[in-house]
């Protein structure tokens, strides 16, 4: 049982014009599974439909409109009146559903039952659909050569994967065979979700870093300890083992408080910004220090420091 | 949260929506349990009810039935009120559930719950969450940015909008003045594009890149986007990379620089562990940077300026 939340008499009311069409449109509906579809308790449930069943209308002649019973564990609504319905889509609700649809609708693969349902709705809100236009989600289009679309049918159909990959900080093409689990569009990016062999994990694959894939003719065998991403809450979250890396950026560089998830951001004056980053492999930042040049300074550690100063006198070292 | 409150507003739309014709302030007050007898304060009580139902979408109309009405009336039209009737196959239910969770963390998260909870009331299919098989595919938006939720409203009610601006490489903000046309996220970034009135031009910026509030200028309605404004396509121009119409020739370490030799014009292996690798680039200073990246895996045999300039990153970071 959570606790009871303030709810407005607004939000209240939304809920009660769509509860009455719930039960109406199933006829005869179980409470619990009710509560459970409205996200409340089971006491919460029988306090709405005690009110509405309360409703009573004085004039021209005193009476009731909705009547309802809910003995048994059942709710039953045998007289609905004009709220047998529920209300239209309002043009937030419609645009939210119809600007994810049209999202998904630009990953490649099946995409038959997302243009239906785009219709299907577009009718159903009529005017409220317009908006949804205003808003539009671009997806980077993963490789050219098709890597969604195979990587779709492979966890649709659970077989297993073969992939060359590019991993940037290490400047690496990696081989790795990977069952697949999901395919993830996570900030305007693509991932192959999946439980890597090589290291007995799950892994993220950004599609676009897929320099070869080959759907095998074996059977994906996803391991039951194979935690699936939370992508509600970031893909990438540090961890209490990782590294702490400390920059300043000059004001030319502070995008990189934009393009890295940063633990904490300071503006030191003239733009310039110190920033934490947490990782659990600091060969990138070493890479990411040479590419900024003055730009940056890595504050600490300090044997990252000396390291990306290594590597800058032994790439100088090159031209001399 | 008050009960009485939320059964006044149920009692009102059940009775509006039954009446065929305009029923008068009064004649409502008749009907409804809960108003009071002074005058003044039923009509403080019953505007805010007015408010209310119409923000929650509810179609309350004003007119009058015939001429000799002295009063204006109100109704709620059956037509304009009710989901229109729609059915789902297994597999658009199956797409719904995906696309209900896109918002998940974001502004739209309500939304996209409150519509969600509609087409389960209609009946519309099977749509109750643990009988869906676990989906191949989970598409996410975040927005973290507070700009957001405002300008969302803005283009959603054709409203101008002011706000600060800060470009990047600059530690002062600007004020703008902006008639939004619409919001794009692209690349997992949010921008919005429109006609800047200060400027008199066509403008993009990025949300991450707007501070403090955004405050709406003008009323609903007064911002007109022209017929032929693509703010996909204004973006992408806005965002877009120049064209690689110049040539590099690099030393690369064998083994080493696959990001260099997957984009490369060719590949020529030497025997003194380096290959000599022809790329092509766009400008100097953003491909010094990023050839900077390889450290010691990477020489630059020419042209001379991109040379120069990946030595001058290296020496930046000995400064």
């Amino acid at each position: 049982m959570t606790a009871p939340r303030m709810v407005t008499s607004a939000e209240r009311l939304r809920r009660l014009l769509a509860l009455v069409p719930y039960v109406v449109s199933r006829k005869v509906v179980g409470l619990a599974e009710t509560a459970a579809a409205f996200g409340v308790t089971e006491r919460e449930l029988v306090d709405d439909l005690n009110l509405v069943w309360c409703v009573e209308l004085k004039a021209p002649d005193p009476y009731c409109p909705i009547d309802l019973s809910y003995e048994g564990g059942e709710i039953v609504v045998s007289q609905a009146e004009s709220i047998a319905r529920p209300l239209r889509l309002a043009a937030d609700e419609a645009s939210a559903l119809l600007v994810a649809l049209r999202m998904l609708a630009e990953v490649p693969g099946d995409g038959s039952a997302v243009a239906r349902l785009i219709a299907k709705l577009e009718a159903a809100a009529g005017a409220a659909a317009a908006a949804s236009a205003q808003v539009t989600v671009q997806i980077d289009p993963p490789n050219g050569h098709g890597v969604a679309a195979q990587v779709r049918a492979a966890v649709q159909d659970g077989r297993r994967v073969h992939l060359r990959y590019y991993v940037p900080g290490r400047d690496e093409a990696t081989e790795r065979d990977v069952d697949p689990m999901r395919l993830l569009v996570v900030e305007g990016r693509t991932y192959l979700e999946g439980w890597c062999r090589r290291a007995e994990g799950v892994r993220l694959f950004r599609l676009d870093r897929v320099l070869d894939l080959s759907v095998l003719d074996v059977a994906a065998q996803v391991p039951a300890e194979a935690e699936p991403v939370d992508v509600d809450h970031g893909l990438f979250r540090p961890s209490a083992a990782d590294e702490r890396v400390e920059l300043e950026l000059s004001a030319r560089a502070r995008r990189v408080a934009e393009d890295y998830p940063c633990e904490s951001v300071v503006e030191i004056g003239e733009g310039r910004l110190r920033v934490v980053l947490r990782t659990p492999d600091t060969r990138w930042v070493r890479r990411l220090a040479l590419r900024l040049g003055e730009d940056a300074r890595v504050v600490s550690p300090a044997a990252l420091a000396e390291a990306v100063r290594a590597d800058a006198a032994a790439a100088l070292s090159l031209y001399e | 949260m008050s009960k009485r409150r939320t059964e006044r507003l149920l009692s009102i739309v059940v009775l509006l929506l039954s009446s065929r014709r305009y029923l008068t302030a009064e004649e409502i007050r008749a009907a409804v349990h809960g108003y009071p007898e002074q005058d003044d304060a039923f009509k403080r009580m019953f505007e805010r009810d007015k408010e209310e139902l119409r923000d929650l979408g509810i179609p309350l109309e004003t007119g009058r039935g015939n001429v000799f009405d002295e009063e204006p009336g109100y109704r709620i039209r059956r037509q304009d009120y009710e989901l229109p009737e729609i059915r789902l196959e297994a597999d658009e239910a199956a797409v719904l559930g995906i696309a209900a969770r896109v918002w998940q963390s974001a502004e739209l998260a309500a939304a996209a719950a409150g519509a969600l909870l509609k087409l389960k009331a209609a009946g519309a299919a099977d749509l109750e969450d643990d009988q869906q098989p676990r989906p191949g595919i989970e598409p996410r938006l975040t927005t973290q940015e507070p700009a957001f939720g405002p300008l969302w409203e803005a283009v959603r009610d054709r409203r101008p909008v002011t706000f600060s601006h800060k470009a990047p490489g600059r530690s002062d903000a600007i004020r703008r003045e902006l008639e939004p046309w619409g919001v794009v996220n692209w690349r997992g970034r949010w921008y919005v594009a429109g006609h800047d009135r200060m400027r008199n031009a066509t403008r993009v910026f990025r949300l991450s890149r707007i501070e403090g509030p955004v405050k709406m200028s003008g009323p609903p309605g007064s911002v007109t986007v022209p017929p032929d404004a693509d703010v996909r396509e204004l973006v992408k121009d806005w965002d877009a990379a120049p064209p690689r119409d110049r040539e590099a020739v690099l030393n690369v370490r064998a083994g080493a620089g696959e990001g260099l030799r997957r984009y490369a014009k060719a590949v020529t292996p030497g025997d003194d562990g380096w290959d000599r690798v022809t790329v092509q680039f766009a400008d100097v200073p953003w491909y010094a940077e990023y050839l900077a990246w390889f450290g010691p895996d990477v020489m630059v045999v020419g042209p001379p300026d991109l040379r120069e300039a990946v030595i001058s990153r290296l020496k930046g970071v000995l400064a």
